[in-house]
């Protein structure tokens, strides 16, 4: 009945090769009730690195994330993620591995009638037999790795946008997880915490040894803390490489994107007939 | 702590409600009265049992000593036999003791009331009550009722026209 | 003509569809109760927001119940002269039928959409698919425990609702209009029984406690994840619920009190 102390998987970050990449997705298809979102995608992605897909808003980016981590099926191709195909796991197996994988979700996703102490704690009291004092030494160093071990006994209400999602890295990574993934961590966010988060995304890669995948569509800031971009836009991937590169890509989408400006290969307007056939037609006048 | 005084209002209010639940069987419902191993059974035939129902009361003197627990329908005799489960404290019952069917108030339900005999034998698990007097159907005292009036006037004119 | 028989059959699958995840939903909310028994904490939790939390209006309401139907159950005796049976009268229609329906739907309005709302935020905030990713399954970790908390609050609330209700009664009675309190009780205890009135109506508060929590549970975890989609699904236990209870209690009064 007593579990161990500590799952072993923890420990264990790598069980490949480790120059493999940490998740393969081959040839990905998942559409939306008849909506097409992804339409034959290839991502690998490497360990200790920070990855970022990026797109417009609207290319699935979160779905890519909840098919990573088991929340949704595809309709076609494979993830593996550390060697094991997520998608045919049994439940148990799926668990397993998603106590290897930490989440940010966009909103922070805390829940909202425990302390921000009690969240962190939250995932250690689940999986772990630790005793309080134990945890209790994990929970301040993870609050103090995001800087808010001063923030422990205020509710989740009571934190602004920017702290909510520290507190929420924090509890991310508290089970030390092999990769954590950022559902678009810096929207909504002030200069001030938006830097702050970008460095926290970086550091926390490169002290831990996590792999980190970031969905964003923020370019500045994501190209200024990863190591290596996919750009997807229309259901595939049309671009990838580091960021450097992909500033003087040749693709039009990619430089459209990369650049912010208004119109290009994604158009401004939404789908429509011609402006002044619409104005002259009687369709939908009273 | 805080988690202790979740306990104790949990404890107080599951408390209540088993209060409650108990203040309905004492207080509220028969089982006060429904003694352990429910008491012994005698049957007793009668012609016409009324509105007799199961679990109707069964006194001696007016105090309830049990109640009725079967009602069936004898076909060779044309009677109805009723099943009586008595109190066992109840056990100095004479066997020629008479079972009679009355009514409680003039619209009241009907009820199983036993007269006392001068036997020595006691009743006991599976005996009869041999004696028995029926139920009262209204329409039958109304009935006797005219008809004896009819009677009476037959012979109070038989009596004139003499 | 062709197209309303299209939007009637589309709505009747939808319905089957819906129907059918709901049972899903039962059978896993049934089967955490293995990971509730190691964690009666939880359980001890929600009984107090679902249950405790419920006292105070089941309380009011029942004695307020019980004081009216002494009232307008002397009015109706009276006039045959049997006032000596409104003790029965309130202590049957309370155990048997006024207790558990009307427990069940005070229970709907005030727990029932309670926690149709709190299942329906924690998903609109991605709290559900938050826990899922921490590899804690929501349904065993926050859905069983509210669901058996409500199967086991309800007879419970209803028993209070019952037996205050009969307090209530007796006060209007032998207080009030001068009934003869021996008779009151004596005539109550004769007719009221144990197994027939009062077990059937625990058992028809269970019945009730166990529709009432998984139609709030599953509203709340099949909600659209908005403000209006959570505020829908609110009204939805509500009216399901009421009219579930009713149903039910028609069919178990039939089974239980037929013959």
């Amino acid at each position: 009945m007593r579990r161990s102390l500590i799952n072993r998987d923890f420990l264990q970050k790598t069980t490949v090769n480790s120059s493999d990449p940490l998740i393969k997705i081959r040839n990905l298809h998942f559409s939306h009730g008849n909506r097409p979102i992804f339409d034959g995608v290839d991502i690998d992605i490497p360990r200790g690195k920070v990855t970022a897909i990026m797109g417009p808003s609207g290319t699935g980016k979160t779905t890519l994330l909840k098919l990573i981590g088991g929340q949704l099926r595809p309709t076609g191709g494979t993830i593996e993620v550390d060697g094991q195909d997520v998608h045919k796991l049994s439940r148990k197996a799926l668990y397993k591995l998603r106590m290897r994988m930490g989440m940010l979700f966009q909103s922070g996703a805390l829940l909202t009638d425990l302390t921000v102490y009690d969240n962190v704690a939250y995932p250690l009291r689940e999986h772990t037999n630790l005793p309080e004092s134990m945890i209790r030494r994990l929970v301040l160093m993870k609050l103090e790795a995001v800087g808010l071990r001063g923030a422990r006994d205020l509710m989740p209400a009571e934190l602004s946008g920017g702290m909510a999602r520290r507190v929420a890295l924090a509890r991310a990574i508290a089970l030390d997880p092999m990769m954590v993934m950022y559902d678009e961590p810096f929207t909504g966010q002030d200069p001030i915490s938006m830097g702050v988060l970008a460095q926290l995304v970086r550091r926390l890669n490169d002290a831990v040894g996590l792999t980190s995948i970031l969905v964003s569509h923020d370019v500045e800031e994501t190209a200024g803390i990863s190591d290596l971009i996919y750009v997807i836009s229309a259901g595939k991937v049309i671009e990838s490489g580091a960021p450097e590169a992909l500033q003087g890509s040749a693709s039009p989408a990619v430089r459209q994107f990369m650049g912010g400006l208004p119109d290009g290969p994604v158009g401004f307007h939404y789908g429509a007939p011609a402006l002044s056939e619409d104005l002259l037609s009687m369709r939908g006048a009273k | 702590m805080h988690t202790r005084q979740l306990e104790i209002t949990v404890g107080a209010f599951m408390a209540a409600g088993l209060v409650a639940l108990f203040f309905l069987a004492m207080q509220v419902s028969n089982l006060a009265s429904i003694t352990a191993g429910e008491g012994y059974e005698v049957t007793a035939r009668f012609d016409n049992i009324g509105g007799l129902k199961v679990r109707s009361p069964v006194s001696m003197a007016g105090v309830r000593i049990g109640r009725v627990v079967g009602i069936s329908y004898d076909q060779s005799s044309f009677e109805a036999v009723v099943t009586l489960s008595i109190d066992p404290a109840y056990n100095q019952i004479p066997d020629d003791s008479i079972a009679k069917i009355y009514t409680s108030g003039l619209l009241g339900e009907q009820y199983v009331g036993l007269d006392p005999g001068g036997s020595l034998e006691s009743l006991e698990q599976g005996s009869e009550v041999m004696l028995t007097q029926s139920a009262l159907v209204l329409e039958e005292i109304i009935g006797q009722f005219l008809f004896s009036r009819a009677e009476e006037n037959a012979i109070s004119d038989e009596a004139t026209a003499q | 003509m062709l197209d309303a028989l299209a939007r009637f059959g589309r709505r009747g699958l939808e319905s089957l569809e819906r129907l059918g995840r709901g049972h899903l939903l039962l059978l896993q909310i049934l089967a955490g109760l293995t990971s509730l028994v190691t964690r009666i904490g939880l359980l001890i939790a929600q009984v107090h927001s679902i249950g405790v939390r419920t006292t105070t209006i089941i309380v009011v309401s029942g004695l307020f119940v019980g004081m009216v139907l002494g009232l307008q159950g002397y009015y109706v005796l009276s006039q045959f002269a049997a006032e000596d049976s409104l003790g029965v009268m309130v202590a049957a229609s309370l155990v048997r039928e006024l207790g558990p329906v009307v427990t069940a739907l005070l229970f709907a309005g005030r727990a029932g959409s309670a926690l149709t709302a709190e299942i329906g935020l924690m998903k609109a905030t991605e709290q559900l698919s938050g826990l899922e990713m921490m590899a804690v399954d929501p349904i065993r970790r926050i859905l069983s425990p509210r669901f058996y908390a409500g199967f086991l609050s309800m007879p419970l609330l209803a028993a209070l609702f019952s037996a205050v209700g009969i307090i209530g009664g007796y006060f209007v009675s032998v207080g009030l209009l001068g009934v003869d309190e021996g008779a009151f009780w004596s005539q109550m205890q004769a007719k009221i029984d144990w197994n027939e009135d009062v077990i059937n109506g625990v058992i028809k508060s269970l019945v009730f406690g166990f529709v009432c929590s998984w139609i709030a549970l599953f509203q709340g975890y099949d909600a659209i994840p908005t403000s209006a989609g959570v505020s829908q699904a609110t009204t939805r236990t509500v009216v399901h619920s009421a009219l579930a209870v009713l149903v039910l209690d028609f069919v178990l009064t039939a089974l239980m009190f037929g013959d």
